[in-house]
């Protein structure tokens, strides 16, 4: 099993680490787009055979049945936001919103920032993971602000001290999780190993898990864009470049939840510990209440986006505080689902603000009509993110208020309404921005049409047919965390 | 010899958090780089002594980047920086100076608390560093939200800072503290750099954090 599975484990990590460089020195605008497609693509093949080739876990690296999946879904995400990009950023490039330089550093970043997700997820140390997480945050500052107006560089001065706050609170819990552990698994590189911690997570002392798993649920859980730690999210998403935007909420807020997650199993692993689910379930609710509340006012285009994606997080880190088989597949589903029609409504909406000149709600109207084909985009992706039949969101949504539902009916009904809420105003603002007579300028797009539909192809067919392979592996992973 | 050393060791934290609380009530923007000087050299000096007393010769990296990095060249720049601004002169606390001292002693009081009940296993070096190291981590935060000034900000994250590469080296035998240090060094480089290069002054006319909300970009 050890043959050549270590191989492409490297090969995740140093693809990205070497394009990088590579993007970083080479000065074509034409051929560093195809270069970070090409990339992106080759790591998404050598995290697909992580699927049937698994190495060992190593003393620093590691792959099991749930980062696999994660790693996955960021990889084919990445790689489809690099197809994005090329569009967008030639786009940029021609009305000289971004120089050649820029683009070079930009692209140099989102191999980074791959690299960063890609080690964060794939780490068997808490200690390695909060340094790839925290070189992802960096990057994602520095491309948030990369268009220098001062709403951008607000944007990214916010989320570097918030994200920066809550980085310090997650090492602060690292620390005391080893602390936790040293006295049972001694000094060294053990007592900082997944693997090692879950196993022998039952001697551990519970006092100190508790207080390490508070700060680590506050400190990634700014990371994840959980209320009251969610000031940084929508201001990120709206002022940086769109394929950021498609990353940051189809990737590095799952990342986050990643490490969360991987905590909530040490936790759970020891009986005398604090149950972590209900301190979840509540973030996650509050999440999903203020969120569906606050897309009512909305003005602008991908802060509507970014406040729907602090609550689809919420609903998530909901079903995993709710724990269980069913809940959990839930969750995974949701997830997975989440990413691929978010990161898809940002590539439309990233299209759409470039052929208007605007991100302004009200400036953009009858999208149908004179975008036909990112209109309907747009029209698909909202009912899929609006979580109506007979898409994918609608099943996992389905399922989380419905197991709720058997266990805690109230928690249920505030949940169910709180969605309810937000279909009413994603529908709303859709009806405005999509149909309707076109005014305002409005310039010929030249999208690329690939990753939107590949995206939505997925949601949907997700909604009527899972393959039963695949539900069996997310039922297994759901298993193995609860 | 061990009771010294446990005695040295706890001079030093305990010195960080008083140095903490000279953070707190300094209104002068050169006042605070100096005190914030001198906390970087008293984690610096803590975490030599930890590295002798543990026998482990790699904290010694840790503790010269806090003291290169931290106590010379980042207030060196930081003098430059305030100095090209023209705010050497004042801050203004949001909250006067006696509360802010009152919600200090508190949140030192609270770290305490917490810290000294559950970590009675874990070692008596560990035991009172974490507890120091709580207060200094929980005053950085109550300045970085009691200032509204972006410099006194990134003054009061690098405090906490401090505070966690306290915990992290009382924390006996923890690995990958170095490489720790070091990526926290980079995110404290990148955030003086991003005051220094962004300019903030030159895009907002001001560092007041306060007045950068008029760009909410959210206003109809």
């Amino acid at each position: 099993m050890t043959g050549y599975g270590s191989w492409f484990v490297a090969a995740v990590l140093v693809i990205p680490g070497v394009s990088a460089a590579l993007l970083a020195l080479l000065p074509d605008d034409r051929t560093t787009a195809r270069l970070n497609m090409l990339a992106t693509f080759l790591t998404l093949l050598c995290a697909a055979v992580l699927f049937v080739e698994r190495p060992a876990p190593g003393r620093y690296l590691i792959v099991d049945d749930l980062n696999v999946v994660f790693i996955v879904l960021s990889t084919f995400v990445g790689f489809t936001t690099s197809v994005f990009s090329a569009s967008y950023i030639a786009h940029e490039l021609e009305i000289g919103r971004l120089t050649p330089l820029y683009l070079r550093f930009y692209h140099a970043m989102y191999q980074i920032l791959m690299f960063g997700m890609n080690l964060a997820l794939l780490s068997n140390n808490i200690g390695l993971m909060w340094v790839a997480i925290e070189l992802a945050t960096l990057t994602t500052v520095l491309m948030v602000g990369i268009y220098r107006t001062p709403a951008a560089l607000e944007a990214a001065w916010k989320y570097f001290l918030l994200g920066s706050v809550g980085i310090a609170l997650a090492l602060f819990g690292t620390i005391l999780v080893y602390l936790a552990a040293h006295a049972t698994l001694g000094e060294g590189l053990d007592a900082m190993a997944w693997s090692a911690l879950v196993e022998h997570a039952a001697r551990f002392d519970p006092a100190l898990l508790n207080l390490a798993f508070v700060f680590l649920l506050l400190g990634y859980g700014t990371k994840v864009g959980l209320v009251p730690l969610h000031a940084w999210l929508p201001d990120a998403h709206a002022e940086g470049p769109t394929p950021i935007s498609a990353v940051l909420s189809g990737l590095l807020l799952n990342v986050a939840l990643f490490a969360v997650l991987r905590f909530k199993t040490i936790m759970s692993a020891n009986p005398q510990a604090l149950a972590p689910g209900p301190l979840m379930v509540s973030l996650g609710l509050l999440s999903v209440i203020f969120a569906s509340l606050m897309l009512y006012r909305r003005q602008d285009i991908k802060r509507l986006f970014a406040y729907s994606s602090i609550e689809h997080m919420g609903i998530i880190t909901f079903a995993f505080g709710m724990g269980g088989p069913l809940a959990n597949f839930a969750g995974l589903l949701h997830m997975t689902l989440h990413s691929l029609t978010k990161s898809a409504i940002f590539f439309c909406v990233g299209h759409i603000a470039q052929a208007k000149g605007t991100q302004r709600m009200p400036d953009i109207r009858g999208l149908t009509v004179s975008h036909p084909v990112l209109g309907w985009g747009l029209v698909l992706g909202v009912v899929a993110i609006a979580g109506l039949p007979p898409t994918g969101i609608f099943m996992s949504e389905f399922l989380i208020v419905t197991t709720t539902f058997a266990r805690e009916p109230a928690l249920a009904v505030a949940l169910g309404l709180s969605i309810l809420v937000a279909l009413g105003a994603l529908i709303l603002r859709l009806n405005g921005l999509v149909f309707g007579e076109p005014h305002g300028p409005s310039a010929p797009s030249r999208a690329s049409y690939i990753p939107v539909f590949a995206h939505l192809a997925i949601v949907l067919a997700a909604g009527v047919w899972l393959p039963p392979a695949l539900v069996a592996w997310f039922q297994h992973v759901a298993s193995r965390l609860s | 010899m061990d009771q010294i050393a446990l005695d040295v060791a706890h001079l030093f934290a305990g010195g960080l958090v008083l140095v903490s609380f000279m953070l707190l009530y300094q209104d002068r923007m050169s006042g605070l780089v100096n005190t914030f000087a001198l906390h970087a050299l008293v984690v610096s000096l803590s975490v030599a002594w930890q590295a002798y007393i543990q026998h482990a010769p790699h904290l010694y990296i840790t503790a010269s980047i806090a003291l290169l990095v931290k106590a010379i060249v980042i207030p060196t720049a930081l003098h430059r920086i305030i100095v090209r601004l023209g705010i050497h002169r004042t801050i203004e606390p949001v909250v006067g100076v006696g509360q802010t001292m009152l919600a200090g002693i508190g949140l030192v009081a609270l770290s305490i608390m917490v810290m000294l009940p559950i970590t009675a296993a874990a070692g008596t070096l560990a035991r009172e560093d974490l507890a120091f190291a709580l207060s200094v981590v929980l005053l950085g935060l109550l300045m970085m939200i009691s200032r509204r000034n972006a410099v006194s900000q990134v003054i009061g994250f690098m405090s906490i800072e401090n505070g966690l590469i306290l915990a992290a080296t009382g924390a006996k035998g923890m690995p990958l503290v170095v490489e720790i240090s070091v990526a926290f060094s980079i995110l404290v480089a990148l955030i003086v750099i991003g005051v220094f290069l962004f300019r903030i002054r030159e895009r907002f006319e001001t560092v007041d954090i306060h007045e950068l909300h008029e760009h909410r970009g959210e206003q109809p």
